[in-house]
């Protein structure tokens, strides 16, 4: 099993024209994704690689070929107009991997998806992966192989890195699911941990935080209180200045408030291993597993 | 992005909140003619985008044109935290019977904006917030309902303001949400908000800091960007696509990715060394990007070393050999680097890169263990 979708997973992709949307829908489809609509408004009725139709609007495609979960590429000026499309269109899972959403359009957003029931990952994020079985975004899918770790991080290739490590001692993963490193996302580390702690799939998991607000610190606190399973934490940014923006929008110290020590602290205090290195999370895991 | 007082005063006033009359100076003789014109004494206040301004002398008071002019020379001759002074703000010296504090800003974890006020104003927020944090009110803001009256009456009464004053306050902040909303700000704060003798709210301060990734909706306040207040090397490093920030070691690291940057500079400071940079060279980058970052790196003489992390994705090890292999040709660096490529097309970048002798590495842990031994035996 695996948590918010598997290989029946019916996927829409919203700006599949573009280069990206349309660069990454053939990685889907090669790793074995259920893409079966695009959506381009003004495209309606063309089609990409000759068999996954194009509509106007998320409405359409979700009427036609029963699409559950949206993939957004659409470019950051669009993209909150394009996810609560995706909400009104009936999908039941939003994946916004666009980066540079303006951080207010987010908050109504959320708000939004979040009085419909729709569940949302990202912004600014690469992506739900399920190896072996489907992938909806960007995460390579030859950098990890089926087993029993569920992975949730801020970020992209770093996740990447730690996934790669971990198959490079035979350890596999049930699901990877990015959060993004926008200031305001969707699901976030305790939504993600809840189902990993029931998926019976999952034996442990590993997070991977970095500078930037208290969402570590919070996740510390429910896994204390709620988690059975082993979790291993890695937190970036122990170098970073103050009052800097390190490339992701979130990944910021702010006030004194957000540094990698004192999410390193809390996560311990909460029984999480925490690695000192990405590559070490696989030397922890190993040894838990 | 952070806008100046002056410049966000000229907002608020457009939208409705009282500020002081005033004008802004660039030179010492324009801060005495509008001294003159407002008649009265006037604050001199530098216009830097730094805090902590009056603590270095930046603000004081006139009470006559000449004072006014005196000041103001002063104050443009100062260089505060680093930032020269180019401008001041001369404004009417108010009345004051009260000081608190009003500001809006978003909450990361509540997912919307929460509005702050405090009987405490004219004082470090952050101070009052550790010291006597019952001292802050807070509301949330609705992100789709937006502030409502009774949630402003809520934060007057907690901060016990007079009942007086509720009716401006409210209006106040009010106006202060709007804008808030309309420049997509990730802060608006007015500290103090100052209560005169003759019962009138006044924002004397002003501050306000502008959502980066809604300025594509706000070109009026891009052309306001004050380039002072930034690293000449990171603004140049945006234009291409980089996301550059430089730091105080001696090891260039160039990365693809935000949180893989992050923990390749944390992990050369695990094993005894101190980055010289944050760089992010995003995803998919080309050849010409590459070489533009090589570039960047090199750019700081203190770089003894370059640690090129790269895990390939989007990106393709290629490309990226081929962009080194290009800043390499143009540069000449004589700083040793170390290489570690992975993923797409990470044996085709490694063949490119073999004939430029650069020492390589599988894993990340041993690329950064080469990185700190080369800078430290090129340093000595």
């Amino acid at each position: 099993m695996s948590i918010l979708m598997n290989k029946d997973t019916r996927i829409l992709v919203q700006g599949i024209t573009g280069r990206e949307g349309r660069f990454h829908t053939q990685r889907m489809l090669e790793y074995g994704a259920q893409v079966v609509a695009g959506v381009t408004p003004g495209k309606g009725g063309q089609w990409v690689f000759e068999r996954i139709p194009v509509f106007d609007t998320v409405r359409d495609a979700v009427r036609a070929t029963g699409a559950e979960v949206s993939v957004i590429f659409v470019p950051a000026r669009f993209a909150a107009d394009a996810i609560l499309e995706a909400a009104d269109g009936g999908v039941r899972l939003v994946v916004a991997i666009t980066e540079g959403i303006p951080v207010q359009d987010m908050m109504r957003a959320v708000t939004y998806l979040d009085s419909k029931g729709v569940q949302l990952v990202g912004p600014n994020c690469p992506g739900v992966l399920v190896p072996g079985q489907t992938k909806a975004g960007i995460i390579p899918g030859n950098i990890t192989m089926p087993g029993p770790v569920g992975v949730v991080s801020r970020s992209g290739t770093l996740t990447y890195e730690v996934m790669y490590a971990m198959k490079n001692k035979g350890i596999g993963v049930s699901t990877t699911v990015g959060i993004g490193g926008d200031p305001v996302h969707g699901l976030g580390f305790i939504e993600v941990l809840k189902m990993f702690e029931e998926d019976p799939d999952t034996r442990a998991v590993v997070l991977i935080g970095e500078i930037g607000g208290t969402e570590e610190q919070q996740a510390a606190e429910f896994i204390a209180k709620h988690m059975s399973k082993p979790v291993v934490g890695y937190i970036a940014g122990r170098t970073a200045p103050p009052g800097k923006r390190m490339g992701h929008a979130g990944a910021i110290v702010e006030g004194g408030e957000g540094t990698a020590e004192e999410k390193i602290r809390a996560l311990e205090a909460a029984g999480v291993q925490v690695a000192r290195h990405p590559e070490e999370i696989a030397d922890i895991m190993a040894a838990l597993l | 992005m952070k806008l100046h007082e002056y410049q966000t005063k000229q907002i608020f006033a457009d939208h409705g909140i009282p500020i002081p009359k005033g004008w802004v100076a660039e030179t010492p003789e324009e801060a005495e003619r509008i001294a003159r014109e407002l008649g009265g004494p006037v604050a001199v206040k530098a216009q830097v985008l730094v805090g902590g301004r009056g603590k270095a002398g930046g603000i004081k008071l006139a009470r006559t044109p000449e004072e006014a002019r005196q000041v103001a020379e002063a104050i443009l001759n100062m260089t505060i935290k680093g930032l020269p002074v180019r401008k001041v703000l001369v404004e009417e010296a108010a009345a004051i019977a009260q000081e608190i504090y009003l500001g809006i800003t978003n909450d990361r974890a509540a997912k919307r904006p929460v509005v702050m006020a405090s009987s405490e104003g004219g004082v470090d927020i952050e101070e009052v917030a550790r010291r006597s944090p019952e001292k802050i009110a807070r509301t949330h803001i609705h992100p789709l309902l937006g502030l409502q009256a009774y949630q402003i009456r809520g934060l007057a009464s907690d901060i016990d303001l007079p009942r007086e004053h509720w009716s401006k306050f409210i209006a106040f902040a009010r106006a202060l949400e709007a804008v808030y909303h309309k420049y997509d700000a990730t802060l608006v704060e007015i500290n103090p908000l100052v209560i005169t003798q003759e019962g009138d709210l006044l924002a004397l301060d002003a501050k306000m800091v502008v959502d980066d990734n809604a300025l594509f909706r706000h070109p009026e306040l891009e052309e306001m960007r004050d380039l002072d207040a930034e690293d000449p090397v990171e603004v140049e490093a945006r234009k291409y696509g980089l996301s550059y920030i430089k730091l105080e070691g001696n090891i260039g690291c160039m990365v693809n990715g935000a949180g893989l940057a992050m923990a390749t500079m944390d992990i050369i400071k695990l094993y005894g060394g101190e980055p010289a940079n944050f760089l992010d060279i995003g995803g998919g980058a080309s050849a010409e990007r590459v070489a533009h970052a090589m570039r960047f790196i090199l750019s700081d003489p203190k770089v003894k070393a370059v640690l090129i992390n790269i895990f390939g994705g989007i990106t393709r090890g290629d490309e990226v050999a081929r962009g080194i292999l290009q800043a390499l040709e143009e540069v000449k660096p004589n700083v040793p680097m170390v290489v570690r490529l992975v993923g797409t097309n990470a044996e085709e970048g490694m063949a490119l890169l073999q004939e430029a002798a650069m020492e390589t590495a599988t894993t990340l842990s041993e690329a950064a263990q080469k990185a700190v031994a080369l800078a430290g035996s090129s340093a000595s």
